[in-house]
């Protein structure tokens, strides 16, 4: 067990934050431009992307359900996100854990019988690691999945809570959870209040669990709030640009407002002639697109 | 005897109940749209169905963005989009949901499988779309009828990895769309390039093959795939057997050049997230030749 004082006489933890405060979430949609949806998350130093494919043809039969759409969840770790460089098995056991969890908790969310004979991808992948990773990749999805226009019945999401020396504490990061006190992630539904996931893996009082549940309930919604902003703020951008062209069709605005220069400066013809025609269909494309940046990065 | 008879008077008023207008709103999953019973939402079992066929500007998924709580008749929306009402009928619309095969779109494809007297389309939307052998226009004449021969060598009309124009014929009973290549203007595609951009930015329009004052064709499919290809005259009186030939023709280097040009002005335009469509795509082509030309 870590020497560490986790509470100080204060009330502040390690981290400086009070018992009930979660960390600072940062979060944008719609940051892969050959995904479906996408959506990059930071909770704390906890950092995760989110990649969703789908509905699609499913590329195996056997993934064939013939009356709704099957749910398939990877999720990985980068090399880099833990403090010790690590190279992660795919078959990780507790990969494959954290994978079945966001499966589980979004079958009855997802609107999966309007798809039937086709495959839904979600791609989880930690790119740095400071405890809460279940939580943070059915945030990280739920979003991916509102921006891939997949119909949902409500927002999933997740916070975990955990007592620390008989307080009760929201939000838990790695020095706490490596800690020997107990820790539960909930899912809810925002709106409904179902629950959808409950896990924990450590033995808690159960005269606690009732305060741990409602502080872990009222994280959710916190976090709600921040993804609900985002989304919304990127829908509307989305929806002005491609109305924005509308009106001014024809205009000198339009030609200005394109902005095409900056595109093009890198504009080699050479080899995106020859890979115009010559099979090549994607050259020309991979030039000018590539990833967007992240977050504020 | 007693005749009673009423005065005119004014009529109550009912109208306490408060209209609100929620339209252009902006929903996300889980949000209350209305709570108004005047309200009908796109079913996907039930025979409202049917009349989604008439709405056919609104490109819209299946469960068109909305959803019924039990019994109590609130109307909450599925997706993270803007309100639409048509009427009495409410939909959501996104801007990055796949596409969804509707009658009559023109749609580009790519054969994913060849299979028994059909083959597999990949088309953008949730499913592969198929395209039958009966419903390809084979060569020797629009009359001929297809022989147990065509159904052996169907990997000569098309096969993996060819690109095709084609419209849409019908859906079947779990989504997947039906298309069909029964005219001139459809079929192989060759001599271009091929780009792809969301299935929102392309808007239905009167005509999707463009020709551009470049020397360029143009085919927008209505799910985001596009085809830019050398123009080519009308395919009227081509020799049927080059209708399905996969060998491109000559293509001088001014051709070859334009042809990028509008390929990386199309990506542009998506990367903007800007309506595609003939005119859009002339002025990106002709601003970018404001740019520098680095050789």
């Amino acid at each position: 067990m870590s020497r560490k004082e986790l509470l100080n006489p204060a009330g502040l933890r390690v981290d400086g934050r009070r018992a009930t405060d979660i960390r600072r979430i940062s979060c944008k949609p719609s940051v892969l431009s050959q995904a479906d949806g996408s959506a990059y998350i930071e909770q704390g130093n906890t950092k995760c992307l989110a990649a969703v494919y789908g509905p699609r043809e499913p590329r195996q039969k056997s993934a064939i359900l013939h009356n709704r759409a099957n749910i398939s969840v990877g999720v990985s770790f980068a090399p880099f996100a833990t403090s010790e460089r690590k190279k992660w098995s795919k078959s990780d056991k507790r990969l494959l854990e954290i994978a079945s969890f966001v499966k589980q908790t979004f079958e009855p969310v997802i609107q999966t019988t309007s798809f039937p004979r086709s495959q839904i991808d979600i791609f989880l992948q930690i790119l740095q690691f400071d405890g809460g990773t279940i939580q943070i990749c059915i945030n990280a999805t739920t979003m991916a999945l509102v921006d891939a226009g997949i119909p949902m019945n409500d927002y999933v999401c997740a916070c975990t809570a955990g007592v620390i020396q008989n307080v009760p504490i929201l939000d838990l990061n790695l020095i706490e959870e490596s800690s020997d006190s107990p820790e539960v992630t909930v899912a809810i539904l925002a709106d409904s209040e179902k629950v959808t996931l409950l896990q924990s893996e450590s033995r808690l009082d159960v005269d606690s669990f009732q305060a741990v549940a409602q502080l872990a309930k009222i994280g959710c919604k916190e976090i709600r709030n921040v993804m609900d902003a985002a989304l919304r703020k990127n829908i509307k951008d989305l929806f002005g640009k491609m109305e924005a062209k509308i009106k001014t069709d024809q205009s000198a605005d339009f030609r200005l407002g394109l902005n095409l220069s900056r595109r093009l400066e890198n504009f080699k013809a050479g080899p995106i002639i020859r890979s115009a025609v010559n099979g090549v269909r994607y050259t020309h494309i991979a030039i000018l697109s590539g990833h967007q940046n992240l977050g504020g990065k | 005897m007693n005749v009673e008879f009423l005065l005119p008077e004014a009529r109550q008023n009912d109208d306490d109940v408060e209209m609100i207008d929620v339209s252009d709103k902006f929903v996300t999953p889980g949000e209350t749209i209305s709570v108004d019973a005047q309200y009908m939402r796109f079913g996907i079992n039930d025979i409202t169905i049917s009349l989604c066929k008439d709405f056919k500007h609104y490109s819209l998924s299946r469960s068109h963005g909305t959803f019924s709580d039990e019994k109590d008749g609130i109307i909450k929306s599925s997706l993270a989009g803007r309100v639409e009402i048509v009427n009495k009928l409410i939909s959501v619309r996104t801007v990055h949901s796949r596409y969804n095969a509707e009658i009559g779109d023109l749609i580009v494809g790519r054969i994913t499988e060849v299979a028994q007297k059909r083959w597999k389309v990949d088309i953008n939307s949730r499913q592969d779309a198929v395209l039958l052998l009966s419903s390809i226009n084979l060569p020797g004449g629009v009359m001929r009828r297809k022989t147990e021969e065509d159904e052996l060598q169907m990997r000569k009309f098309f096969s993996d990895g060819d690109i095709l124009a084609a419209e849409v014929s019908g859906t079947f009973q779990d989504g997947a769309a039906s298309i069909q290549t029964r005219s001139h203007k459809y079929g192989k595609l060759r001599n271009g390039s091929f780009v792809s951009v969301p299935p929102s930015l392309v808007q239905r329009c009167k005509t999707h093959f463009h020709v551009l004052s470049c020397g360029v064709d143009v085919v927008l499919g209505l799910n985001g795939y596009i085809w830019v290809c050398k123009h080519t005259p009308s395919l009227q009186d081509v020799d049927s057997e080059t209708i399905y030939s996969h060998k491109n023709e000559p293509i001088s280097d001014a051709t070859r050049e334009s042809i990028a040009r509008v390929c990386n002005c199309i990506t542009s335009l998506a990367r903007k997230f800007k309506i595609i469509n003939d005119s859009s795509i002339t002025l990106a082509y002709e601003e970018s030749f404001e740019t520098q030309h680095i050789d």
